[in-house]
């Protein structure tokens, strides 16, 4: 070998170390000037991510000491995770509250609650659901950025008039047997479908007073589970198997106007605050009312139920700028900022104070009944529990199978139970740490 | 000489540390994190056969195992017989050969998740293609082919043949390596088509046969993104969950990792002893000599 060649082979080597050296500070964290940079990855694209990209703004104008860096970053929480691991994770990651207690109990998250009390953000500051979402197992590690809660959509169009909309789920179902269309076998129209859109198909449960888990037990196959799930049966009998599955194939994307509630295929859903932006921005000329989904007759005393979940702020473990990080985080929670980016977004606020100005300008018309039922003492979430992603899989599945009538909602359910049981045990003994009892390890 | 050598390997370098680095360390340590409780963040925990005797426990496993193995036994031989049928159709002297090849060929360029949006809209139960051209045919109540277990691996199945362009190319290429002598001599036997498929085609064309169904089983065995697209979580009721989206799953959903590598080893280890039994059945079949 030469000299030449030896020279030629060191000076590649030399460019090529020299690129991995200064990946880091070429692709993600080029300093500015004077300031700390605190990198921010969002898993909002397009116009989302713009509208929060105005809240880091200013934040960045408002002082001059932290300048956030802020990435639209797909599959954002595999690599915050992944990132987090090799100790090079971002310093705030926006994620979803269903991912806080698995990747709380992983030791992905930092516990905020000394910084918040720095900062003074307090408790009461914000209302009580999110504040749990917040703190699952009551560690403090999210924030929120915007919040949901959510209602029955119905078109107008096909409400009587002056008639009062389903006050019970009994009104409902007779609402959708007096509004459907079914013809030569195939649906036409549906006045109701607990499929639709399918996003809280594990929680029907918790309209007849059902939980998926209660302490430290799973109790997927509760008497109110069973009955919850044999009211969604009735509904792919009400259509038929193969009619409900040809009518739902032909529904378009959920942000499109080939949404079936937006198309005017279903009459009703149940949807979150969010729906107000989608249908000005698919079909304006829809006349819709939101009213709180319908509970059983004998169920009255849940009054105020409905889903709330919301978009999160963290910092990761081993975020290099903890303490600017969590600056940026209380910025975005300041009553001003929180709104401009709540009705931005077509949410609610997550905070107990709200201006007036908030709801007079809000684009969503039933803005004031999305903050009542957020506030409800009966407002349900996710179960906080790290092995959820496992849960919602087993749901999923018991859910199709009881539509598709391969098995009846107890035999699905059991099944799901009988999963679920040995993979809760396992995840409190490996990850959580727990001892099992010989009683509690039997199945 | 040894300087000729000290060159060749500076030059092969580059792949050398790749390979160590991005294919033999993550192998070995996920045959080692296949003994461990390990979910990315914490330190991995020794738990010895833990994973692998869960395993042999998990439904979904199982499950999962029987639906690759379904999906195998009746995408690669179909897929293969479409190739080879195209093949041959493209060895006749027919006028435009290389349009038809290329045409032939194109769509196993298309990436698998543009696929997948593809075919969901022509197997839509309502509004498909493929439904409504079987309504104007007729058919009264067409098979709803995302919506139905019975049917949705049967539609993954006939998804595989979109692909067979790619084993087609290979057939074609081993079908103009078989000596026309011996069509010749066939001929003068006074042998027609499906004899001379028989005896002369099929037999020369054995290796090429043997290599692309081997391929084709490893691949099938690890056919991930087009239903991961096309049927999320494995529905309807888990009909289309594979092994690999199971895998997939255990590590990036459930973090799990442990779990997922230990599966990977089975899934390698099932390979492995297919390909060996493929080789060794076809031993008797596949004429490696041409002399």
């Amino acid at each position: 070998m030469n000299i030449r060649t030896i020279a030629i082979s060191a000076a590649a080597l030399g460019v090529l170390g020299y690129l991995v050296y200064r990946s880091e500070d070429a692709t993600t964290r080029k300093p500015v000037a004077n300031k700390v940079t605190v990198l921010y990855w969002e898993k909002w694209t397009g116009d989302e991510a713009q509208k929060m990209r105005r809240i880091v703004n200013n934040f960045n104008a408002s002082q001059d000491r932290i300048y956030v860096k802020m990435l639209s970053i797909s599959g954002v929480a595999d690599k915050t995770l992944l990132a987090a691991s090799g100790g090079n994770p971002p310093d705030v990651a926006g994620l979803w509250d269903t991912q806080m207690t698995q990747f709380k109990d992983a030791g992905a998250l930092t516990d905020l609650a000394p910084l918040a009390a720095e900062f003074g953000i307090k408790e009461e500051d914000y209302i009580p659901g999110y504040w749990k979402l917040m703190s699952p197992g009551g560690t403090l590690v999210a924030f929120p950025t915007t919040p949901a809660s959510t209602a029955l959509h119905i078109n107008k169009k096909f409400l009587k008039p002056g008639e009062v909309p389903p006050q019970t789920l009994e009104e409902l179902d007779e609402f959708t047997d007096r509004i459907s269309k079914v013809k030569d076998g195939k649906v036409e129209l549906a006045g109701f479908m607990p499929a639709e859109p399918g996003w809280w198909n594990w929680g029907w449960g918790y309209w007849f007073g059902g939980k998926l888990i209660d302490g430290d037990k799973l109790t997927i196959n509760s008497p109110e589970n069973i009955r919850a799930f044999e009211w969604v049966l009735s509904y792919s009998k009400r259509f038929g198997v193969r009619e409900t599955q040809n009518f739902q194939s032909g529904f378009g994307n959920f942000s499109s106007p080939q949404n079936p509630f937006m198309s005017e295929k279903v009459v009703s859903v149940m949807q979150g605050v969010w729906m107000a932006n989608f249908i000005d921005l698919y079909n304006k000329e829809l006349p819709w009312i939101a009213v709180p989904f319908p509970l059983p007759k004998d169920k009255q005393h849940l009054k105020g139920m409905n889903f709330i979940a919301m978009d999160t702020l963290v910092i990761p473990t081993g975020a290099k700028h903890k303490r600017e990080a969590f600056e940026f985080i209380a910025f975005v929670q300041r009553q001003d900022q929180m709104e401009l980016l709540c009705s931005t977004h077509g949410k609610n606020s997550p905070l107990v104070k709200v201006s007036d100005k908030f709801f007079e300008t809000h684009l969503n018309p039933y803005i004031r009944l999305f903050d009542e039922l957020a506030r409800s003492p009966n407002a349900a979430y996710i179960p906080q529990i790290g092995i959820w992603p496992q849960m919602d899989s087993e749901l999923k599945n018991a859910f199709t199978e009881i539509n598709l009538g391969t098995k009846t909602p107890k035999e699905a359910l059991d099944a799901a139970q009988a999963r679920l049981d040995p993979q809760w045990r396992r995840y409190q003994q490996q990850v959580m740490g727990r001892s099992i009892t010989t009683a509690e390890a039997k199945p | 000489m040894k300087s000729e050598a000290r060159i060749a390997y500076l030059f092969a370098m580059p792949w050398i540390l790749g390979f160590l680095t991005f294919l033999l360390y993550p192998v070995m340590a996920s045959f080692f994190y296949s003994f461990t409780d390990f979910s990315v963040l914490r330190p991995p925990r020794f738990i010895g056969l833990e994973n692998y005797k869960e395993m042999v426990q998990d439904e979904v496993f199982w499950m999962t195992i029987r639906n690759t193995f379904t999906y195998v036994v009746a995408a690669v031989p179909l897929s293969a017989t479409v190739a080879i049928i195209l093949a041959m159709l493209l060895n006749t002297k027919v006028k435009g050969l290389a349009f038809y090849r290329t045409l032939f060929y194109v769509p196993s360029l298309v990436p698998m998740v543009a696929l997948g949006i593809l075919w969901l809209w022509i197997f839509n139960g309502e509004h498909g293609l493929l439904n409504m051209s079987l309504e104007k045919l007729g058919m009264s109540k067409p098979p709803n082919w995302l919506g139905d277990p019975a049917w949705s691996k049967v539609t993954l199945v006939l998804i595989a043949m979109w692909g067979s362009g790619n084993a087609m190319v290979i057939y074609l290429a081993g079908l103009q390596d078989i000596p026309q002598s011996l069509y010749e001599a066939a001929d003068l036997d006074g042998a027609r088509l499906v004899a001379k498929t028989r005896h002369v085609t099929l037999p020369m064309l054995s290796p090429v046969i043997l290599f692309n169904v081997i391929m084709g089983m490893i691949g099938a065995l690890q056919v991930f993104a087009v239903p991961y697209v096309m049927f999320p979580n494995g529905a309807p009721a888990r009909s289309t969950y594979f092994f690999t989206t199971y895998l997939f799953d255990n590590a990036f959903r459930f973090q799990r990792m442990g779990y997922a590598s230990a599966m990977g080893w089975v899934l390698f280890l099932i390979t492995l002893t297919l390909t060996f039994v493929a080789l060794r059945l076809s031993e008797r079949q596949v004429h490696y000599d041409r002399s």
